[in-house]
């Protein structure tokens, strides 16, 4: 871990004032399971000096028809967004969220995730932690990569990516990873499903040479390096500085 | 955020002035606190009341040991002995039950499952989550001895002075205090699941030692000694006493007892804290 110091609004991180204007989201395992969502919901608004309206916030997290409904009745998926609901009630102006869209399906996630973006738009700020580093490409102006508890860059995901000059090729291929590994310019190869993915500065020595040996190799696609592989190159020398 | 990254610092900027008027303007005032109060423990009582493994064995054992005991098995003599001695012990037992098992139990299980960690995040006062427990405990066990007093006057027949029926219900609300601070105690260091086998290591056992079940002279002599170092015994001898059916020590000895094992149970109950960091009692380092 590295040393430090942390303040929120220049104040220590639990000082009454900070928690007014801050609401998180944290990985519980949950809150009453026998009152509803709009009980939670009003206690939660209780607690601030001027919460948002019930029925902001519902539509917010996606939970007007469970209103009624209690806690513990709902899905894994609908919990995670009363939680998100909660983390809301205040109407902060910094938000955190660790791993908000785990265990929501592909709809809940990119409602949340527009949810996330208008709460940029009226100037609030989120502090999000993911392992989607799809969520982070589509949602953070600047990423901050920990790895084994140590901040190993930093910057908008424009520039996290392009500390990652390679191409991603993309093939479905008897060759092995390990084949490949050592060819020049390969900087990662491994497998996914039927996929063999391979990171690499120089794309057409590979793509020509992937080819020469595999006359059936298909579904060929060859593409930028997205975050998850600069992630990737970034973990495997991780033990620069941050920038 | 981990790593020590700083975060934030919006206010960083800001002249001491300034600062201070915002946290003027977001000062929690005293009819909002007073809401938070209000609503913590209308919620806490809510969700207790939809939660029926607490409801049963909590509020509903005392009444039907005091059917059957009190009024079914105690009223066949001559005396009315039995149900008037058993008003005051199982009274005790049904102000003993929410109080351990709400704080005990229900804090051990919010701490486990991170409702705590979470309140601990909005500005809720630490009070008002404290509070809600103690009023929990209060009202469950008001409608407890509520309860057993319209069976004893109607159904056993007990005839008390009028004085007496109130000071029995003060004597036997009071006791709240000290439980809620023996469970407050047992929620700050047990876990889970782990506080339900404690509390109910403590509850039953204590109940039957302190004389709630059957009266304490029945016992043996040795077991007569341990009860004196039990809460539950002193309460239950200060109920006993507004009925005199009491084995006679004082009055200051039963309060001094309850008051300095109280302390104890509330040290404990902050040394707890104090290890896990919950409520801002800070860890020392």
């Amino acid at each position: 871990m590295q040393e430090g110091a942390a303040s929120v609004f220049g104040l220590e991180p639990g000082a009454a004032e900070v928690r007014v204007r801050r609401g998180a989201m944290l990985q519980i395992s949950g809150i009453s399971a026998n009152l509803t969502v709009r009980e939670h919901l009003e206690l939660f608004r209780a607690y601030y000096p001027a919460p948002l309206p019930t029925a902001r916030l519902l539509s917010m997290a996606g939970l007007e028809d469970l209103a009624r409904r209690r806690y513990g009745k709902l899905s894994g998926g609908q919990k995670q967004r009363v939680m998100f609901a909660l983390a809301l009630a205040g109407d902060p102006e910094l938000l955190f969220l660790d791993e908000p869209t785990t265990g929501l399906d592909v709809d809940a996630r990119h409602r949340l995730w527009s949810e996330i973006r208008a709460l940029r738009e009226s100037g609030r700020t989120t502090v999000l932690t993911t392992h989607n580093l799809d969520e982070a490409d589509a949602l953070a102006d600047r990423v901050v990569v920990i790895h084994k508890g140590r901040r190993i860059a930093e910057g908008t995901p424009a520039e996290i990516k392009s500390r990652t000059a390679g191409r991603l090729v993309r093939c479905v291929t008897p060759i092995g990873p390990d084949e490949v590994a050592s060819m020049s310019g390969v900087v990662e190869a491994r497998s996914r499903g039927q996929h063999l993915e391979v990171l690499t500065t120089q794309p057409e020595a590979l793509v020509r040479e992937l080819l020469g040996r595999d006359v059936g190799l298909a579904d060929l696609t060859v593409v930028s390096a997205g975050l998850e592989e600069a992630f990737l190159a970034l973990t495997r020398d991780g033990k620069e500085g941050g920038r | 955020m981990t790593g020590g990254a700083e975060s934030g610092g919006a206010g960083e900027g800001e002249s001491a002035g300034a600062v201070m008027q915002v946290r003027d303007a977001r000062r929690l005032g005293s009819a909002r606190r007073f809401r938070i109060y209000l609503l913590e423990a209308r919620f806490q009582v809510v969700e207790v009341l939809r939660e029926p493994m607490f409801a049963i064995p909590t509020l509903a054992f005392p009444l039907i040991f005091y059917l059957f005991f009190g009024v079914i098995m105690g009223t066949g003599g001559a005396s009315l002995a039995v149900p008037t001695y058993v008003l005051a012990t199982y009274g005790v037992f049904g102000v003993l039950g929410p109080a351990l098992f709400g704080f005990g139990a229900g804090l051990a299980n919010e701490r486990d499952t991170g409702v705590l960690l979470l309140k601990q995040t909005t500005p809720m006062p630490a009070g008002a989550y404290l509070f809600a427990k103690v009023m929990s405990a209060l009202i469950f066990g008001a409608a407890v001895v509520l309860g057993l007093f319209l069976m004893a006057a109607h159904a056993a027949g007990v005839a008390l002075y009028r004085w007496q029926w109130f000071a029995l219900a003060g004597v036997l609300l009071t006791g709240v205090i000290p439980f809620c601070a023996l469970g407050l105690a047992i929620g700050a260091w047990a876990k889970g699941r782990a506080a339900v086998a404690v509390v109910n290591l403590v509850f039953l056992p204590m109940s039957m030692l302190s004389g709630l079940w059957l009266p304490i002279y029945m016992f043996p002599d040795v077991m007569q000694d341990i009860a004196l170092a039990l809460p539950a015994y002193h309460h239950a001898q200060l109920a006993l006493k507004v009925i005199a059916m009491d084995a006679g020590q004082s009055v200051a000895v039963h309060v001094s007892v309850l008051v300095i094992e109280t302390l104890i149970f509330l040290a404990v109950a902050a040394l707890g804290f104090r290890r896990a960091g919950t409520f801002s009692i800070r860890r020392s380092r």
